[in-house]
């Protein structure tokens, strides 16, 4: 009878809320809403992250800290920096209250009902964090027009498309992770930053870096910007800088506060001297150029150019099929493979390629900075550039470009017409997520629908908006 | 209409909330050896596919009737017929003659889940849209929020979606609904055509036929008997016969065949109700056990009458007073009494009522939204049965954001707002001090919600006493029964005092 009680529970609070929406807050009547969505996702199906998860909380619930980082017993090490070890560590004294087993090392792929119930909860739950992100988000984007339809406003049209983001959901509800409290430490700290709160930015930021380190694509984004515009408190009339105005303070208190931040997160792993193992376990380099699945970067289309290549040498008689290596990359494994015909590509070839992408933005974000804005369109090319060009990217990270995307494209008509273009074809590349399960293509396809024509309603009223403001404004 | 683009968005999000209701299968395995509806629908597609017409609703070697035989009327013969041609290209075993009894697998479930989906999206969710759009007098807004919130209403969500049913119930509900849109624009021809083959698809539409009856004949009275009415007259009565004979035409051959299916569509041999459901009957024997008391016969006339006294003033007001507005109130009314006091009354049926309660959504929207609560509750018996207690709970929630967002419905119980002005006054004449009807609703609403969400949780945690193992069910029905009869009289009082009202406000202004 367990199982109901913490259903009612559940449902319970969720009621209390919706009797509050009675007074009619749409903000809370679409977080409710896509919560209740998110609640009827419970039963779908999920991905081997399920079990990544689910190891996760066993290695940090049975095991001293000291063995985190080494216990190998399931193929799915822990490679999240040790914040996330810490979330996954509190999670797990709720999970005993559910199902004592899953918190068993050697329960290898369990999945009992009550497992699946607490493991989708607690996603749905976390995501409180996101809810708050959002909420601050709306208060950064202010309509110039004022607006007398609900459906016009760019607050509303902002958390439509953060809250409802069906990337999100299919990623975190369907194919189970938990980028949702992530993202929404990465929008706290853009909100913070626009609100002129640089330091909490900085914190929050730090913070966010040691759950998941994806967000080291944005890094330098945040680094150029803090350093320009924090650190250096005026610029001259033409806005170059001013390098008498720069503040040691400000430089150092930054400092301080990312070191005291990596300090707590990876200080105990230093005492017991496993920071080589640590790092080992974060940036894997063993693994190959390109995930199992393929992320739609530069990298795949760079692969299916060598492998065509090769398909044409053997033809044409000017390739030895004796010479010829038997890993190739199309079979969907994680493995290392040299290519054939084009040169192999290294880690260091990735990076030095991604640092030329992000170097215009990051140029253009020093010399000529435009404030909280023009940082998150570096921020934006920052992440799509590592997407490009990174090494063994997952598709998901395409979200990493779409959700700060959101809050440019509500801003000018042009950001728009090119979110409608990312959105839909980053929605659509995170199709093969779902490629086991039948029925769940279709509601993948509704999903998908249904973002694009959001996204295709913001870009209407944004022109509808824009297009009313008389001309040279 | 230039809000399309978000109309797009209320029914994409309409389709996925179907869909993932309907993911909810779980548990894998079904129940042999008579598995559920699920079955049911498999089945019909076995025999109409593999047996000639003529032995469809008949006894044979191949077709056991107490398997799952067919009693529905025979468009839903035709329609089993067409999907079990889509099923033979697909996948032939699953509609071959004996072998695929109890046949399950999850292609084809995705097939059957598909085909309820397709016939939603062919024809209840176009007519739900087309009524929205001709509503009068509202702002496009609010014509989207009150697609939305009919396309969420929970009850038909789960009951065509849930676990393992595959109800058709959108399709003979929105052929009733394009019917009422044909009737209610003055296409009469068209509407009384899409409202027969409804009744074709499933007899409990007879449940709003007098309404129509009452309402086209209002109409021909109104052209005058002597002239256009006439004419009007003939003209429906052809169409009705026409399509009639249309879809029965098989079954025409030969008497025994037509009486034989009768006696499937209506079978006057089992009790006055099976099960536990929310009418008169149930509650009544929990105290008196009417099925032990009255004989056979002298049951079936005494729910007639009944029925037919509840329903007898608003029809009669519809005839002599025809107006679209009426019309729907009246189809609510008429629906409720035969839900209450009728025969072999199914659950389900609350689903009949349900349809025109969500028609007259924009116009009361607080009453409404609270009947379609109730309406659910009174299923939740059906519900847990079949293990739908998250979707059901998560469904009702969506259906009561929208409405409370979309419509304010907390601000709006006043008398005026409740349509209840004219009967106030009206019993103002006799009690002077009678202003405190909305204050008693209000109250009750209150009552009404706590008892529901008492009664769910007390279902859904606790185990019933030994003595009384259905002690759950009976209340839940008792008290779906009781709130049911308060929105009898309810909805009555509007259609009574409806033109009333109409008239009173044209003198003043």
């Amino acid at each position: 009878m367990r199982i109901k009680w913490v259903e009612c529970a559940a449902l319970s609070v969720m009621a209390a809320l919706s009797v509050m929406t009675g007074g009619g807050s749409w903000f809370l009547a679409l977080a409710l809403g896509v919560t209740l969505l998110k609640c009827l996702l419970i039963p779908t199906y999920h991905s081997t992250d399920f079990e990544v998860h689910r190891n996760w909380l066993a290695i940090t619930h049975s095991l001293p800290i000291s063995q985190w980082y080494y216990e190998a017993t399931s193929e799915w090490t822990l490679d999240y920096p040790p914040f996330f070890a810490w979330f996954e560590y509190a999670l797990s004294h709720v999970a005993k209250y559910f199902d004592q087993e899953m918190l068993n090392v050697h329960n290898l792929n369990y999945s009992s009902s009550r497992t699946l119930l607490f493991q989708r909860f607690s996603v749905i739950f976390t995501d409180a964090l996101f809810v708050y992100a959002v909420h601050e988000c709306c208060k950064c984007v202010d309509g110039k027009k004022a607006c007398k339809e609900l459906t016009e406003k760019p607050k509303f049209i902002l958390s439509v498309l953060l809250l409802w983001n069906f990337g999100l959901l299919i990623v975190d509800h369907i194919h189970f992770q938990y980028n949702g409290f992530l993202f929404g430490l990465m929008l706290l700290s853009i909100a913070r930053l626009f609100q002129k709160r640089h330091m909490e930015g900085a914190f929050l930021f730090a913070v966010l870096l040691h759950f998941k380190h994806i967000y080291l694509y944005v890094a330098p984004a945040y680094g150029i910007y803090l350093l320009r515009s924090y650190c250096f408190t005026a610029n001259k009339p033409d806005g170059s800088i001013r390098w008498n105005s720069f503040s040691f303070v400000r430089l150092i208190s930054l400092g301080l506060t990312v070191f005291l931040v990596s300090a707590l997160s990876l200080g105990p792993f230093l005492a017991l001297n496993q920071l080589p193992q640590v790092f080992s376990r974060l940036f894997p380099f063993k693994r190959g150029l390109c995930h199992a699945y393929w992320a739609p970067n530069f990298w795949a289309v760079y692969n299916a150019l060598d492998k065509v290549l090769s398909v044409i040498g053997l033809q044409l008689k000017l390739l030895d099929p004796k010479k010829i290596p038997k890993a190739s990359m199309t079979s969907g494994l994680v493995q290392q493979f040299q290519h054939t015909v084009l040169p192999s590509v290294t880690p260091l070839v990735t990076l030095i390629c991604t640092l030329i992408a992000i170097l215009p933005s990051i140029f253009c974000l020093w010399f000529k900075p435009q404030g909280p804005r023009g940082f998150l369109r570096c921020l934006i090319l920052c992440a799509l550039s590592s997407f490009m060009f990174g090494w063994h990217v997952h598709e998901k990270a395409i979200l990493l470009a779409i959700l700060p995307m959101s809050l440019l494209s509500v801003g000018k008509a042009g950001d728009a017409s090119i979110f409608l273009i990312l959105s839909t074809t980053g929605h659509y590349s995170l199709f093969p997520l779902l490629f086991t399960a039948p029925g769940k293509k279709n509601l993948f396809l509704i999903g998908w629908k249904l973002s694009t024509s959001l996204a295709w309603a913001l870009w209407k009223s944004s022109v509808n908006l824009y297009s009313l403001s008389p001309p040279g404004s | 209409m230039e809000k399309w683009y978000l109309m797009t968005a209320v029914v994409l999000l309409g389709l996925t909330v179907r869909w993932t209701v309907s993911l909810n299968s779980y548990s894998g395995a079904g129940k042999p050896p008579m598995f559920g509806d699920y079955e049911a629908q498999r089945h019909w597609q076995e025999i109409t596919f593999n047996l000639p017409i003529k032995q469809w609703y008949f006894n044979s070697s191949d077709n056991n009737l107490q398997y799952w035989g067919l009693d529905y009327p025979p468009l839903t013969a035709y329609h089993s017929l067409l999907c079990a041609y889509v099923a033979q290209f697909i996948n032939p075993d699953w509609i071959a003659l004996h072998s695929s009894r109890g046949y399950e697998s999850q292609a084809h479930k995705l097939f059957m889940r598909a085909t309820v989906l397709i016939a939603d999206l062919l024809i209840y969710i176009p007519a739900v849209v087309l009524h929205c759009c001709c509503l009068k007098e509202i702002s496009t807004k609010k014509k989207i929020a009150n697609a939305l919130c009919i396309l969420l209403y929970p009850g038909l969500i789960l009951i065509d979606y849930g676990h393992f049913q595959i109800m058709y119930n959108s399709v003979s509900l929105g052929l009733a609904l394009w019917g009422v849109l044909g009737v209610s624009c003055d296409w009469d021809l068209l509407g009384s055509l899409a409202f027969c083959l409804a009744v074709n698809y499933k007899q409990m539409e007879l449940y709003h036929s007098l309404p129509f009856f009452c309402f086209l004949l209002g109409k021909c009275f109104k052209k005058g008997l002597k002239g256009k009415g006439f004419v009007l007259f003939v003209k429906l009565a052809g169409t009705v016969v026409a399509s009639f004979t249309l879809c029965w035409l098989p079954f025409f051959t030969e008497r025994a065949q037509a009486l034989q299916v009768l006696r499937r569509l209506f079978p006057v041999d089992r009790g006055l109700f099976e099960d536990k459901v929310a009418n008169i009957w149930c509650s009544v024997s929990v105290f008196l056990k009417i099925k032990d008391i009255l004989p056979h016969h002298v049951q079936i006339i005494v729910s007639f009458c009944l029925t037919l006294l509840s329903l007898l003033p608003a029809c009669v007001k519809l005839t002599l007073q025809p107006s679209p507005k009426g019309f729907r109130f009246t189809l609510v009314s008429c629906a409720l009494s035969f839900f209450l006091f009728s025969f072999q009354v199914h659950e389900k049926s609350i689903l009949l009522v349900s349809l025109p309660v969500c028609l007259v959504l924009s116009e009361i929207p607080f009453m409404s939204t609270w009947f379609l609560l109730v309406s659910t509750f009174s299923m939740l018996p059906l519900l847990l049965k079949d293990d739908l207690l998250m979707p059901s709970v998560v469904t009702t929630m969506a259906f009561f954001i929208a409405c409370a967002t979309s419509f304010s419905i907390f601000e709006k119980t006043s008398e005026e707002e409740l349509r209840l002005k004219s009967f106030s006054v009206s019993v103002r004449k006799h009690l002077p001090r009678f202003t405190f009807l909305p204050r008693i609703i209000q109250h009750l609403f209150i009552i009404s919600v706590i008892t529901m969400v008492l009664l769910t949780l007390m279902t859904v945690t606790l185990d019933p006493p030994q003595k009384l193992p259905d002690l759950f069910s009976v209340l839940v029905s008792s008290v779906s029964c009781l709130n049911f009869l308060f929105f009898l009289v309810y909805f009555n009082i509007i259609v009574m005092w409806d033109s009333k009202d109409g008239r009173n406000q044209k003198k003043i202004h």
